[in-house]
Order: C-alpha cells, then structure tokens, then sequence
C-alpha cells in the first residue's frame, strides 16, 4: 500500500529525513516511536504534502502511484488523512458544512457523484454517535472553543466521514483522558479492514494499548532505525530511546 | 508562505472584474466643468421647480468656499473637478411610460447584469421566492422604476428623486436635506449642487412594504461623475427593505461617484438599507482608473424605538470614502451597521460608521470585517459617542481584520466619546493573517487551494453575510468569492 523509500525532506535549511524507508502492506497498522525532533511530524506533513517540506531525494508511493507531485487534496483524494497533532480552528465554517465540503472535493475529484444533504446528515448522525459526539457541536464553527480532547474526537469523527484508505495518527492520544482514548482507539479501531492501512505516530506505548499495532518502528535521527513487532513498543517503554538515539 | 504567495499571485493575474463592459449609446451631456451655468442646466433638464434650482445654487456658493477633506487615509491625485461631466443621460429618454419605450441598448446592460426590470420576469421566478421593485438608474438618470403600481396602492411611494421632486414637492422639501444638512462636508454640498437622480421612497404610517425596494446604479458614460440622492422616509410603524448595487465599466481615468442617502425613520419605525457595491476597482497591478466612491449615508432615528440597520459589502472602487451613519434620536432608537470591505490590487478603503447617541436608552451595535489582499490599504474608522441626554446609551463594536499576503495593510481608527456617566459601550478588535496552517489544514482534507480560502474567508464574513436579504446574500458571497480569488466563473 504505501511505500517510501529513502526519503530526505529538508525544512528551511536544515535536514529532518535523512534516508527513511518504510513499507505499510494493505491490512496493516505500524506503529512509529522515537524521542522529540526525531521527525515523526515531518514525515506526517511530507507524506501529506504540506508546503514549506521539502522532498529532496527519495519516493512516496500509495498502491503503486507516486504521491510526490501532487498537492495536498489531490492527495487527500486518493485517500490520505492525517490526523493533526493540533488540529486546527475554522471560524465562521460549522463543522458540518466543512466536512461536507471536503467531502464533495474528494468525491468530484475521482468522479464520483456528491452526498446529498439528507444521506450526509444521516451518515453524520450515526458516526457522531459512534463517537459520542453531541450533534449539536457540529453545527457550531470547526473547533473553535473545542476542547483538546473534543479536538481530536473531532479529528476522528472527520476521519469515520471520509473513509480514508491511509490513515496517519499523528499524536492522536496527547490531551486525551482514559476515556476519550477509548473513544478515540475504538472510532479508529473500527475502520481498519483489510483495504485500508494505518501508521500511528506516537510517544508513548499507552496508545498502542488500544490500537494494537502489527509493526513498530524507532524513528531517530531521521530514519528508521529499529523495527519490530509490538514487543518492541514494550521495550522501548522501559528502557527509553536513549540506545536509538545514540544509534543515529 | 507558498500557498499564500499563489493565492496572492493567482489573484493578481485574473480578469476578474465582470461588468467592466461599455454600452454604446448616444447621451445627452452637459458641458464639461462646473459653474453655476452647470447646475442651471441640470435643473432646467430635470424641469425642476424654481425652489430646487435655488436649493442647489446656494449648495454650490458654499462649495466654493469649502477645501476637500484630506483627513482619510487614502491618497489619490488631486481632483481637477472642471475635467468632467456633470450630467450624463441616455438620449430620447423625456416622459418614457412603458418599458417598451426604453433603449432595448440599455434594457440589454441590466439583462447582462442579472438585473430584472420586467415585472413578469420577476414574477415568473419561481413560487414564494420574495420579489423586489427595481429603480434603474444609467449614468444620471432613472432609466425605469418597476412595480410602482402595486406598492402605490398600499401607500408606498418610491420612484426617482426627479420625479419625486416634481410630483411628491410637500414632502422633499420637507426631508430633503435634514439629514445630511447642504454644507455638511466637501463630497456632500457638491452633490446637493449637482446631483442627478437616485431614488425616493415613502411609507407612509403603518405600513410593511410588501416587497423589497432596490436601486440599481450603472455608470458607462465616459468622463462624467455620478451623484445621486437618495431620500427614504419610514413614518410611524412603518417598515422596509432596500437595497443598492452598483457597477461601472472599466476605463483608465478615475471617476467620481458622490452619492447623499439620507434616511428617517418615525415612531416605532425601521429601515433596512443594504449596499452590494462593486464599481470597477481600477486596475490591479498599475492601480489605474476605477470610481473614486466618496459617499456620505446617515440616518436620522428621529422618532422613539425606531432602528436603522446599514449592511454593506464593498468589493470595488478604487478609492472608498463612506461611513454610514445612524443619529439615533429617539428614544429606545437604535443603529446597526455590518460592514464587510474588501481591498485587492490598488484599492484604498477607508470606511465605518458613526453611532451619534443623543436619546437615552438608545442602542447600537457594530461589526466590521476588513478583508486586504494585494497591496491594498484598508481602513476602518468609526465615532461611537453619547451625548450628556443619552442616559442608559450601549454599544458594541467588533472589528476584525484579516490579511491576505504580505503587501497590504489594515488599520482600525476608533472613536469613543461618553459624555455621561451612564453607558456601557464594548470594543473588541482583531487583526489575523489568513493562515497558511489552516489553508493546509482544510487543503488536507480535500478542498482545493481556492476551496479553501474561499471557504475561510466565507467563514470570516459570515455575521455579516447573514444580515443580507436572502437573495442578495447568495451574490455577496459569490462576489466575495470573485474578488479575492476568482474561483467562482
């Protein structure tokens, strides 16, 4: 499914990815770890294509098509989503009619018929109460005056709308409770299938509790510098990053 | 800052500007210049009573005396006022009756600009959308009035001040000017002295109007001023709804448009005026030509619980001079003012209101949202104040900014003056950068570039948007959409 192979982005003037390769087959959920400015958001963002990230060297694909000379929603359209770290507030656009509106892009961009408003709102209706989402914050502006915790429940219930096939977490559990992680881990949980494929960014282990991933990776010094399978996640939680850090 | 930069640039090289066209038609002119000689002209070709034409001889003297004001943060090449025409008319146009009667040239512009002068047409749209009276009015004439007929008969007057002047004489002598006294600034008192047509309405005591009232002003003859009058009487309980559009064609010198709207309102009242302008903003990269837009609007609450509510949305003119204003009066009376002004290219705005408070428990409330892009300057400037009888006086005012690229400015001008120790007025500002993070943020999720921005900055002007009649807030929006992007079109 996605597949990046020997990737270096720069970001002004300084290197963040330095070679990174990984592979994420269809089915999957890969897990990356690593301490603070090892990369982990950057490589959400060059995965997603946001400007001011530089590709330098190396290859992005998603089945097999190069993601790398497309824009942002064109990405989006082939089914990208990033789950942002801190989401961002949209003032004055409802969350319904910005989710709608996104929607109807991807849709007519790979030519598809647009949602109608009635089988819109059902669909919203049945995911915001999957999520424990009051309806009524969705008429409200894109969380503004949301909650960190409402924030990313948002950015989950965004996620269960558009049907993503790649999906990336970007520190999906940082301002969550106990609670609102399972909210947040079963709303996720329930859309891996094995069309789709997940990579999970995070700091700590405590996510990966709820969404249990196939592989983990360290990302250091901006590679992948260790993988394995969900042990190694265990590992990391007791002995830290310092061997890994040191490695890079 | 990519995406912005290609928002910015994208918006740079687009044709945007849709009514730019000419209608070729021949006028009637007044000679170039202005002098006393001038004024007579224009009277004597409106067949005005003797009274009118000393009206606008005695404008004229003070005008001579007066300095144009230089206070606005705007700047412009001095205004050589002998180098244009003072009245421009289609010609053939004496005593038309029937729309058959007018220039199929000039029904051809309003057709070309969405503007229905045919009843039917108006009628045949579809069931239980609201329906609207049209005032056209072409360079210095009215060129039709629609519907006269069925609003006469619950009372309503509205027909053009030309006509207003010869057939309502009781009432504009009465209200003409009460407002916005003769000498009241430089733009004001030249267009007492020269102005040309506009439109007049009258509800008398009790009455809803039962459509909305419009206005639409076309300019197209070549180096001629506009200046129309306006005169909206709202009696006891009465209440209507009114809206001007405004367009002009394209041309490398700058035109002056000085336009008086002045507005009463009775006992129990209310006025709603709402301003679609989009005159041709000159061009974009050079900043030649486009309407110089130096327009005095007030309205006086005279009676008690009256409200005047202003909603504008400016997107053209190459140079904006306009704050409309509520003298809130009565007792209980209150002022609204929504504004969204838009700068782009060359554009220079500076506009906002004044909410003179001089009744007690009068009330008023104020949002603004400025919108610069290009390397356009905008400006807001408002005098909220309460004088010592305005016991119990309370305002809010919200000003928000947002700019578009690195090249334009936005600056908020305030006044606040309480004069008692009984009022409570609230000022929030802001000023915000239209966000290359949220542009990301929205263009992740699937919305194209312009999508994007569209959306935000719909989300921006939204407050203001929704104070629009219905109709008219689906062309804002698409406007709005045309002027700092293009993606619509």
């Amino acid at each position: 499914m996605l597949s990046v192979s020997n990737l270096h982005a720069t970001v002004g003037e300084t290197e963040i990815l330095k070679g990174l390769s990984i592979d994420v087959p269809a089915g999957e959920v890969h897990a990356i770890m690593g301490p603070n400015g090892a990369g982990k958001s950057t490589l959400s963002y060059v995965l997603t294509g946001r400007p001011g990230y530089e590709v330098t060297s190396g290859t992005v694909t998603l089945d097999g098509e190069d993601l790398l000379p497309m824009a942002p929603n064109e990405r989006a359209a082939k089914g990208l989503f990033l789950s942002f770290q801190y989401p961002l507030e949209i003032p004055g656009v409802p969350a319904l009619t910005f989710i709608r509106t996104a929607l109807n892009a991807q849709l007519k961009a790979r030519g598809e018929p647009e949602i109608a408003a009635p089988a819109f709102l059902r669909l919203a209706r049945a995911k915001a109460a999957e999520l424990k989402i009051d309806f009524e914050m969705l008429k409200r502006a894109l969380n503004v005056g949301f909650s960190g915790g409402e924030k990313k429940r948002m950015e989950i219930f965004q996620m269960a709308m558009l049907s993503p096939r790649f999906l990336i977490l970007d520190e999906t559990d940082s301002g969550l409770d106990i609670d609102a992680l399972r909210i947040v881990s079963d709303g996720v949980n329930a859309l891996r299938s094995p069309e789709r494929a997940m990579l999970v960014i995070t700091h700590y282990q405590r996510l990966l509790d709820y969404i249990k991933p196939d592989r983990v990776h360290v990302l250091a010094g901006g590679r992948i510098v260790a993988s394995g399978g969900p042990e190694l996640a265990l590992e990391l939680e007791r002995d830290g990053y310092d061997k890994y850090a040191r490695a890079a | 800052m990519a995406a912005v930069k290609q928002t910015v640039e994208h918006v740079a090289s687009l044709e945007k500007y849709k009514h730019g066209f000419v209608t070729d038609i021949e006028q009637d002119f007044a000679p170039k210049g202005l002098n006393a000689d001038i004024v007579r002209f224009i009277s004597a070709k409106k067949n005005e009573p003797q009274w009118m034409l000393d009206w606008r001889l005695d404008a004229f003297e003070r005008w001579l005396a007066m300095d144009e004001p230089d206070w606005a943060k705007v700047s412009f090449p001095r205004i050589d006022y002998q180098d244009s025409h003072y009245y421009a008319a289609p010609k053939e146009k004496v005593g038309i009756n029937s729309l058959d009667e007018v220039d199929p040239d000039i029904l051809e512009t309003y057709k070309k600009l969405g503007i229905p002068l045919r009843e039917q047409e108006v009628l045949a749209g579809v069931i239980g959308s609201p329906r609207y009276a049209v005032d056209a009015v072409f360079d210095s004439v009215s060129v039709v009035t629609t519907f006269k007929k069925e609003l006469a008969q619950v009372g309503v007057i509205f027909c053009s001040m030309s006509e207003a002047i010869r057939e309502h004489p009781e009432l504009v002598k009465q209200y003409l000017g009460s407002v916005v006294p003769v000498s009241d600034n430089y733009f004001a008192c030249l267009n007492a002295a020269v102005f040309s047509d506009g439109s007049f309405v009258y509800v008398p005591p009790g009455v809803r109007c039962p459509m909305e009232l419009s206005t639409y002003f076309r300019i197209n003859a070549e180096n001629s001023g506009q200046f129309e009058r306006t005169l909206i009487i709202a009696d006891r309980q009465a209440y209507v709804s009114y809206l001007e559009g405004c367009t002009a064609p394209m041309r490398d010198e700058n035109q002056l448009h000085a336009a008086v709207v002045e507005l009463v309102t009775m006992d129990d009242a209310e006025i709603k005026y709402s301003t679609v302008q989009n005159w041709y903003p000159g061009d974009p990269e050079t900043g030649k030509g486009g309407i110089y837009n130096f327009v005095t609007k007030r309205a006086d609450c005279r009676g008690d619980r009256s409200k005047v509510s202003w909603t504008q949305v400016e997107t053209g003119s190459s140079i904006t001079w306009k704050y409309p204003s509520c003298i809130l009066r009565g007792e209980g009376s209150s002022g609204e003012f929504y504004s969204i002004a838009i700068t782009n290219g060359r554009q220079q705005a500076d506009t906002g209101t004044k909410m003179i408070h001089l009744g007690a428990n009068t009330r008023s409330r104020i949002i603004s949202k400025g919108i610069s892009a290009g390397k356009s300057s905008n400006t807001y400037r408002g005098l909220v104040s309460a004088h010592p009888k305005a016991k119990g006086a309370r305002n809010f005012t919200q000003c928000d900014s947002l700019l578009i690229g690195k090249h334009c400015a936005a600056h908020t001008v305030p006044y606040i003056e309480a004069r008692n120790g009984h009022s409570k007025f609230e000022h929030e500002a802001t000023t915000t950068r239209l966000s290359e993070d949220q542009l990301f943020y929205a263009m992740q999720r699937g919305l194209s570039q312009e999508e994007a921005v569209q959306l935000l900055v719909n989300g921006f002007v939204k407050e203001v948007l929704q104070e629009l009649p219905m109709e008219f807030a689906v062309e804002a929006q698409k406007l709005v959409a045309i002027s700092l992007e293009g993606s619509v079109g």
